[in-house]
């Protein structure tokens, strides 16, 4: 398998730090007791169990009592907002956005044939939410807000405290799915309006498979997975000791190297977007560049597909990700970029570079010197290029029209 | 990531036949084009052949595409096949054929082969000048899909030509289906329809069981019994002769089977048509040994007075 890839596809999933490696072996090992148990050797993970969880919450500027461990970033969307709704059985109104992650999604989809009402917020060109439709879509019958904090696809961020004032106005609870923020922004829960907020270990450096949601002590929470009385009843099922660990591991090294990763991530972004934007002709960054996460850019080449362009960077070794509709199962190019009324030249030929604090100068620099060349191939392949016949002309009109 | 053959990649990363064929000032060859696809659908193909007019032969193929590794791929393959083909012949590649030269392609990326024999149609039907909506059946012409623009009678021919059996793989071939997915409980329907046609024995006037979908019978002939080999005889008869002659003032009737001989009762102006000779070996003889078996001899009795 090849391991010596020049990564630039952070926002999909992340190296496993080796110091989080080291943490956790031992309770894959020698360790392996219940934490549940009454003997010492079962016991003793408690405390170590206690301990991931004070570093986690130390990352989220949260109490311990405010974590529940869950198993990824998908379960904990699903479990804040079953709980929202079970919390609150008289309210039959969700409010969420068109560029969700389907985690969340499909669970409003499926509320919807429940005899739930969703809105689902609309996004500009860039991406951003209007804040005004949000208000007038709020009433005394909303039971959740339910938005991300930052886009995976375009790193775009929303003004979640914003979002969160005006869902309390309206005694709505506000549950905020942050996999793509957390460790990128820093986070304060204490002086925050967000009620339950979702993370994933494997977007900061831990392995996949643990992930946590923060519940705001005094928000009603009832529980997505039955069973015994772990996570204070809140989520049942043996915990996932090596993982909680770490993730407390994960979650401590972000918060150490926030600043300085995240200052370092935006100069390589900076530099990779815009010194592609000089050198490639008809292309541009998708979303908004002000109120963006710092490793995350998101262009558009127009007349040419995604898949093929992450192909030709494969055989470089580079690793990126596209919205096109040929890289997933779906026939459908990325339902975020479609919200924000992207035109289908660039559509469909949209790559996201995410990048992460390992990310080097040389690695940017490879990126820079092939890039140019993978999209004038392609180009010379495309009918849409130099479309001297106007047959894309032509059904830019009849799109137009529809 | 997509599991593509060697012969897939090999085509992605150094493709053959790309560019353009221009419209040359050459005695005796024409340039056709066909374009299909589009920008919103996310992949799109234009074909260009040059064609020998005289012998109908393609001298070159060459293709620009908008799409994935696969429609790439597909598009090269293509070229590669046709390049001196008949018309005709070409007509007869299938989008099977494209991707069995590729070693297969990821089912999900089935549509690129079948984009790649969409454009074959389309170029040559342009350069013979007949619309591609004759190409269809316009009774059965109706929009299935409205996300992709899919038409059933398309849909009705990629499950027939690839044995498709579910509505995931109409997708997989045509789109349909991939984008609302509202479609799909009409995919399905109609996939249990093609699958009642080929399988279900119907009755006949007389009571007779017969396979209702004649063109699949044709592959099963040798098996008929006398019976059923009757039953299809009256049956084509009733279902495509008869409508004809009625409308010209005639009729016939099935008289009697002997073997290969097919005994038939000529009526109305028919029995008196100066042309019935002809009326007996084109617009029925050839019909049924077109339908049923191709040893059948038909010959007109007198009707007993």
């Amino acid at each position: 398998m090849q391991n010596n890839c020049i990564y630039l596809d952070n926002n999909a999933t992340t190296k496993v730090d080796p110091e989080v490696v080291e943490v956790m072996l031992p309770y894959l090992t020698e360790y392996y007791g219940n934490p549940s148990s009454m003997h010492t050797f079962g016991g003793q993970l408690a405390k170590a169990v206690k301990t991931a969880r004070e570093q986690l919450a130390a990352l989220l500027g949260a109490d311990e009592s405010e974590i529940v461990y869950t198993s990824c970033g998908t379960e904990g969307d699903n479990a804040a907002i079953r709980a929202a709704l079970l919390a609150q059985p008289d309210k039959r109104h969700i409010i969420t956005t068109q560029v969700e992650h389907p985690a969340v999604l499909n669970v409003c989809k499926q509320l919807e044939t429940q005899g739930y009402s969703v809105t689902y917020l609309s996004v500009n060109r860039q991406g951003q939410l209007d804040l005004n439709e949000l208000e007038a879509s709020l009433t005394g019958n909303t039971a959740l807000v339910t938005t991300m904090y930052a886009n995976n696809e375009t790193g775009v961020v929303f003004p979640i405290e914003q979002i969160g004032l005006r869902a309390k106005e309206h005694g709505a609870l506000f549950h905020v799915d942050a996999v793509q923020a957390v460790g990128k922004i820093p986070l304060n829960m204490k002086k925050s309006t967000v009620d339950m907020l979702t993370l994933s270990g494997h977007k900061i450096h831990a392995p996949k498979g643990i992930g946590a949601l923060y519940v705001r002590r005094g928000v009603r929470f009832r529980p997505f997975l039955l069973g015994g009385h772990q996570e204070r009843g809140r989520r049942a099922g043996t915990e996932n000791v090596p993982g909680i660990i770490a993730l407390g591991k994960a979650a401590e090294l972000e918060l150490l190297h926030l600043e300085e990763a995240t200052k370092r991530e935006r100069r390589l972004r900076d530099r990779l977007e815009q010194t592609l934007l000089a050198k490639i002709p008809d292309c541009e960054v998708n979303g908004d560049t002000t109120q963006r996460l710092p490793n995350t850019t998101n262009i558009g080449f127009k007349y040419i597909e995604g898949e093929a362009i992450l192909l030709l960077l494969n055989k470089y070794g580079i690793c990126a990700s596209s919205g096109s509709a040929c890289t997933s199962g779906s026939l459908e190019p990325s339902h975020v970029l479609r919200a924000m009324g992207l035109p289908y030249t660039t559509l469909h030929g949209s790559i996201r570079f995410s990048l992460c604090r390992y990310t080097t100068e040389a690695e940017i620099d490879q990126v820079i010197a092939v890039m140019p060349e993978i999209v004038e191939r392609l180009r010379a392949l495309s009918p849409f290029k130099n479309d001297e016949a106007g047959w894309l002309q032509a059904q830019e009109q009849t799109l137009a029209h529809r | 990531m997509w599991d593509y053959t060697d012969k897939v990649l090999e085509l992605f990363y150094n493709p053959k036949n790309q560019g353009v064929i221009e419209e040359a000032e050459q005695a005796g060859v024409k340039v056709a084009t066909g374009e299909v696809g589009s920008i919103a659908c996310g992949d799109a193909l234009r074909l260009h052949l040059k064609v020998e007019v005289a012998s109908d032969k393609i001298l070159d193929a060459r293709f620009q595409t908008f799409g994935c590794t696969s429609a790439i791929a597909s598009s090269s393959a293509l070229t590669e096949m046709i390049k001196g083909l008949t018309l005709d012949e070409a007509l007869n590649v299938s989008n099977k054929d494209i991707a069995d030269y590729l070693g297969g392609l990821p089912e999900a990326k089935m549509h690129c082969s079948v984009m790649g024999q969409e454009a074959l149609e389309a170029a040559i039907y342009n350069y013979r000048g007949i619309a591609r909506d004759v190409h269809d059946d316009d009774d059965e012409g109706a929009l299935i899909c409205s996300c992709f623009g899919i038409s059933e009678s398309k849909i009705r021919r990629v499950i027939r030509e690839n044995n498709l059996t579910d509505a995931e793989q109409v997708t997989n071939y045509v789109k349909a289906g991939g984008g609302c997915g509202s479609c799909l409980a009409n995919i399905d329907d109609i996939i249990k329809e093609i699958q009642q046609e080929a399988a279900t024995p119907a009755i006949n006037n007389y009571g007779v069981k017969v396979a209702t979908d004649i063109a699949n019978t044709k592959q099963s002939q040798l098996g008929l019994t006398n019976v059923q080999k009757i039953a299809l005889i009256q049956k084509v008869l009733d279902e495509e002769v008869r409508p004809v002659l009625i409308a010209d003032g005639g009729d016939v009737e099935l008289y009697d089977v002997d073997g290969d001989r097919v005994k038939v009762l000529l009526q109305g102006a028919c029995g008196s048509c100066s042309s019935s000779t002809a009326t007996l070996k084109i617009a029925i003889e050839a019909r049924l040994q077109d339908r049923v078996s191709k040893n059948l001899i038909v010959e007109a009795v007198e009707p007993l007075l």
